[in-house]
């Protein structure tokens, strides 16, 4: 029979495809009579909007219409709604201030959507939008959150005066703060978590067509979850009825979040299809995308971490201030409080903890989930406090650790989490072994005599993923359900088809998924293909972010595997006269128990189709089951990290020369695949911790990381080759036993880098140090305290 | 991008009468600074003169004491080519170390220096060997081709041909690279041509310059230690995003050790 297809490196389906050039990208998708649509957009950080003129645009050849706000409020196109309501320490809502797809009387941020121009070409819309005369009276900007707070500065949303959009907490207040009372020692932290811009190899893109034959619309649009995009879409902007829209999401060339969020260029293209009847696509140039994606983190904090004479910990303070944007965008509320607060315990049995966060609107692009979304800032909230805890107590930073760890599950935290299960040590043993942390004093030593700076940092995350039961969430403010619907359409002749709600924009799941359905049936792998990313063709999805698609998307095709077994049984049954409950399927076979009768999985498929022979007054023909699941809990990936840095000091510069990485990923399906999310994840992280950073301008809150000669995404040249390896304690309670591995390289990869940094430099008396850890403030650092 | 007419003359004076023709064309070489900027509507010339097809404008030669390479001759060729890593290594090196593969396999020699970018390469060489830029008409010193930030001594439509390069005793060219484009931060050419020691410095300034006092160091002990205490002033050099001035000051004097260091090896 079949070898097992779970845990094994199966090249991936997709790549002929994607390695060929013959993927399908939205942008690929050209419909009869297609036009073009080019957004003008805000050069302004802050301005109030004067006029518009049109009437030049209008002329010019090949513009076929002009749009503003004006427009679409005529045509009471609704604004852009976010999708997570928070409440307050105060007990009030969050401030929802008004998100129109264009501008109305005023712009709020480096390019905010002013009007479009739609032309018989991209060079005619593009021409015509240059002729769009915009009259503004600029206003002060602010992109700073914690100077937006202040009092004086300028206010971005009548109903925000004071630019916050809530005050929101978790935790027990007193019991934290007795807890610092008694505390031996307290460490303490300020720092910034860097705002990232995603770049996401395919720019985000949406082409609509509008179907007046039956009064429909196609939306193809670079997106991670059509469903929703289709829900908010129809059911809080266009106000048109849900199934008269089709959302199709083709090949999407990642999107690490970015494209998660519901965009005012996708309703400005499926609004403008209809007044046009012509298809209108707008694709992003690199330069719009670096303005007009969601952002991702921003965190200003101060975090203190209690313990006893021993370092055990005792409790834990964090005040974050949470930088917004200009405007909510589709979960943006969520991140910083929700998928941030409640990871504060990281792996440690820390027993009281209290976290208060403002989030704040700034004239900056909205920030939103970008990979790891909250859980990168609390694990570089947890893991830099307690790595600088024991440097200060002297302690062995792994040691420390080790007498934190939680070791009994399921374990509740004092944030809101139930983990089920984990076993923190022994990723912990296997990384420190895999890093040669024993060999490291002499590797350091060595580098000495080279003149150059050693150092070894740590990072022991935990996540959230598979978010998550839909009812914690609803009380919890999600205005969304977030389980995942399956389907699996077994053919006459046996092969099959997978429809899954889950997104794949890079992660591979036409493999894995396939993997997981062809070894539960025992079918070879080239029998079974997946399609996802369609309204018409999946029945409804929840789409991919937060690594849930294996854990929630995942079960729900076991669960709908689960039925067609259980039909199929009947059908066997039937066939060889047996009783229901004597048959046992076992890789691609029906047997009858005791007996040498048995039927393929293909003869009882056909049986199910051509059911000349078949229990027709008892079953319905067709071998065809849905699934929608819904998890109980979230799973809790986790894993230790061991990064080791050289710097040279003459110029600052850090190299990675070592970077070991061991995950519990739960079971792991396509060890490969699994591979390749840690190195993208790792990537990720290591260009936060030294690379990356989106910086305004702080007077005029233009962009200055506005393309890539200044915003500097990592190459494969700026890591190492990683040393990975995998534990497993699988997840309790979805049947795979698998938690998600899509974003823990990017959640723990800058704690354990700047770990690494700052213990390079600790016997200099550097403490801390900013995201990213550029060459030249590294040497700023060194050259400071030398000075000194 | 704008609409623009496209030219592919055959001759160096075809490309001339075209370029004196045209007031609002550009001459195009491997188009990784002109088509960037054109792309982002920087830059709208009204005709590009594609200089492509002039054999004339491509090769290397080594004669005697000097390497002549042709302007149209991509980065890729000069890093790749045995005759230019035998007879000046540093330079074929140096043309390695450009942007990636894509940009060395389309970008020329010719390109670069009149483009002028101030944290481009190529200058380093130039005035650090103390070449000199021949045109379709004149021959320049490289002393008196550079003048400021994007700015040289070519006149209107003038086409460079070719840069001769005199092989020097011994050089190095070491380069601080600024992570985001892979261009300069700081990158310093040194070079112990017989005559003298002339260390040419790019991305530090609006401008590649030289440094004097390390080059009369140099000339009386050509070792790393003699560069090591000699510091450039602040006043004046870049600072943007990814470099301070003062930062930039500090690494000319590392790099110029280095690259004495690695001229001696
Ligand atoms: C991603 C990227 C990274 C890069 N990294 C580096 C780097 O690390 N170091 C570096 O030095 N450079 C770098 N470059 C620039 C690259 O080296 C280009 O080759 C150079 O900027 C221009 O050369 P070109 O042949 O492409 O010229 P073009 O872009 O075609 O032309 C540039 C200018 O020179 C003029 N011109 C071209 N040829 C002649 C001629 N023969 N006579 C007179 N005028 C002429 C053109 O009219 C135009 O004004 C990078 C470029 C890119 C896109």
């Amino acid at each position: 029979m079949n070898a097992p297809l779970i845990g094994a490196r199966i090249q991936r389906k997709e790549d002929y495809r994607f390695l060929t050039g013959s993927g399908q990208y939205t942008d690929d998708v050209v419909l009869p009579g297609q036009t073009y649509a080019v957004f003008v957009r805000s050069p302004h950080a802050h301005a109030k909007i004067k006029s518009i003129k049109k009437d030049k645009a209008l002329k010019a050849p090949g513009v076929l219409a002009v749009y503003t706000g004006e427009d679409l409020a005529a045509a009471k196109v609704g604004g852009l709604p976010c999708g997570w309501l928070i409440t307050g320490t105060d007990g009030q809502p969050m401030k929802e201030p008004p998100h129109p797809p264009l501008a109305q009387g005023k712009v709020r941020y480096v390019g905010d959507h002013v009007a479009v121009v739609v032309g018989e070409s991209i060079e005619a819309a593009r021409d015509g939008a240059e002729l769009v005369e915009v009259d503004y009276e600029a206003l002060p900007a602010v992109v700073d959150a914690t100077k937006a707070m202040q009092k004086g500065a300028p206010a971005l949303h009548d109903i925000a005066p004071d630019n916050k959009c809530y005050t929101w907490a978790l935790g027990d207040k007193a019991a934290v703060d007795a807890a610092f009372a008694k505390a031996a020692h307290v460490t303490k932290l300020e720092f910034v978590n860097n705002r990232l811009i995603p770049n996401a190899i395919e720019p985000r893109a949406a082409n609509a067509r509008y179907s007046r034959a039956d009064d429909s619309y196609t939306l193809y649009v670079a997106n991670q979850n059509p469903h929703v995009e289709r829900l908010l879409m129809t059911a809080f902007v266009l106000g048109l009825p849900e199934h008269k829209v089709r959302v199709v999401a083709p090949d999407v060339g990642g999107g690490f979040g970015s494209k998660i969020y519901l965009y005012a260029e996708d309703v400005v293209v499926t609004w403008a299809s209809r007044q046009l009847a012509r298809p209108v696509k707008w694709t992003a140039e690199r330069s719009e995308s670096f303005v007009s994606d969601a952002h991702g983190r921003d965190h200003h904090t101060l975090a203190e971490l209690a313990m006893d004479k021993d370092g055990r910990f005792l409790g834990m303070r964090v005040h974050t201030t949470a930088n917004l944007g200009a405007y909510l965008s589709t979960f943006a509320s969520c991140i910083p409080t929700i998928l941030y607060a409640t990871l504060l315990a990281g792996q440690y049995t820390t027993p009281v903890i209290y976290c208060e966060v403002t989030a704040v609107f700034t004239n900056t692009a909205p920030v939103d989930a970008y990979r790891g979304a909250g859980r990168p800032e609390a694990t570089y909230v947890v893991e830099r406090l307690v790595e600088t805890a024991a440097r200060e107590m002297k302690l062995d930073p792994a040691e420390i650790r080790r007498r934190n760890f939680i070791r009994t599950f399921p374990y509740q935290t004092p944030v809101a989490l139930m983990y089920d299960t984990g076993n923190y040590e022994a990723t912990l043993d296997a990384a420190m072994n895999m890093g040669d942390v024993a060999g490291f004093a002499r590797r350091k030593e060595e580098a000495a005599r080279r003149g150059k700076l050693r150092g070894l940092g740590y990072a022991c995350y935990i996540e959230a993923c598979g978010i998550a039961p839909s009812n914690i969430a609803g009380a919890l403010g999600a205005r969304a359900g977030l389980f995942e619907a399956g389907e699996i359409r077994v053919h006459p002749t046996g092969s099959v088809t997978v429809f899954t709600g889950s997104h794949a924009h890079g992660q591979g799941h036409e493999t894995t998924f396939a993997q997981v359905v062809a070894d539960r049936l025992g079918l070879p792998i080239e029998s079974v293909d997946v399609v996802h990313g369609d309204t018409s063709k999946i029945l409804f999805g929840m789409g991919t972010y937060g690594s849930r698609s294996i854990a929630v998307g995942g079960t729900a095709i076991v669960k709908a595997l689960d039925k067609i077994i259980a039909k199929g049984k009947k059908i066997a049954a039937h066939l060889m006269e047996a009783a229901e409950s004597d048959i046992e399927y076992d890789r691609g076979v029906f047997k009858v128990a005791g007996t040498d009768k048995q039927k393929a999985f293909g003869e009882v498929a056909f049986a199910a189709y051509v059911p000349h022979n078949y229990p027709l007054d008892k079953l319905e023909p067709g071998l065809n089951e849905n699934a929608f699941y819904d998890p109980t809990n979230f799973t809790f990936p986790a894993g230790s990290y061991v990064c080791e840095v050289e710097i040279d000091p003459d110029t600052g510069k850090t190299t990675i020369v070592k970077f070991s990485a061991v995950d519990d990923f739960g079971k792991v399906i396509n060890p490969m695949i699994v591979e390749g999310q840690v190195h993208g994840g790792l990537t990720q992280g290591i260009g936060q911790a030294l690379t990356e950073g989106c910086r305004y301008d702080p007077e005029t809150g233009q962009l200055v990381t506005g393309s890539f000669t200044d915003y500097c995404i990592p190459r494969a040249d700026d890591v190492p080759s990683y040393q990975l390896d995998t534990r497993e304690t699988p997840c309790t309670h979805n049947p795979l036993g698998v938690k998600g591995c899509g974003e823990a390289g990017a959640i723990g990869a800058p704690a354990a880098v700047m770990n690494a940094i700052t213990d390079a430099l600790w016997s200099m008396g550097v403490k801390d140090l900013a995201m990213p850890a550029t060459s030249e403030s590294v040497w700023r650092a060194i050259h400071m305290k030398r000075a000194a | 991008m704008h609409a623009f007419n496209y030219h592919r003359p055959s001759s160096v004076n075809d490309a001339a009468a075209l370029a004196a023709k045209q007031a609002e064309g550009k001459l195009l070489a491997g188009g990784q600074s002109l088509v960037q900027a054109m792309k982002l509507r920087l830059a709208s010339p009204s005709d590009l003169i594609d200089l492509g097809a002039i054999g004339d404008l491509k090769g290397i030669k080594v004669d005697g004491g000097s390497v002549s390479i042709g302007a149209m001759t991509r980065h890729a060729e000069v890093a790749g080519s045995a005759e230019v890593k035998k007879a000046i290594p540093a330079l074929a090196y140096l043309a390695s170390q450009i942007g990636d593969r894509q940009v060395r396999n389309m970008g020329t020699l010719g390109g670069s220096l009149a483009n002028a970018d101030p944290a481009a390469d190529y200058p380093a060489a130039v005035l650090g060997l103390g070449a000199t830029v021949v045109t379709n008409k004149r021959k320049i010193a490289a002393d008196d081709f550079f003048k400021g930030l994007y700015e040289t001594a070519l006149q209107p439509g003038e086409i460079i041909t070719q840069v001769s390069f005199p092989a020097p005793k011994r050089a190095a060219y070491v380069k601080f690279k600024n992570p985001a484009s892979r261009f300069a931060i700081v990158g310093v050419f040194v070079a112990d041509t017989g005559k003298g020691v002339r260390v040419a410095v790019t991305g530090a300034g609006p401008s590649v310059f030289r440094v004097a006092d390390m080059e009369k160091a140099l000339g009386a002990k050509f070792a790393p230690d003699a560069v090591a205490g000699i510091k450039v002033k602040a006043d004046g050099l870049n600072t943007d995003l990814h470099a301070s001035a003062e930062y930039r000051a500090h690494l000319v004097t590392v790099m110029a050790k280095r690259a004495v260091e690695a001229a001696l090896k």
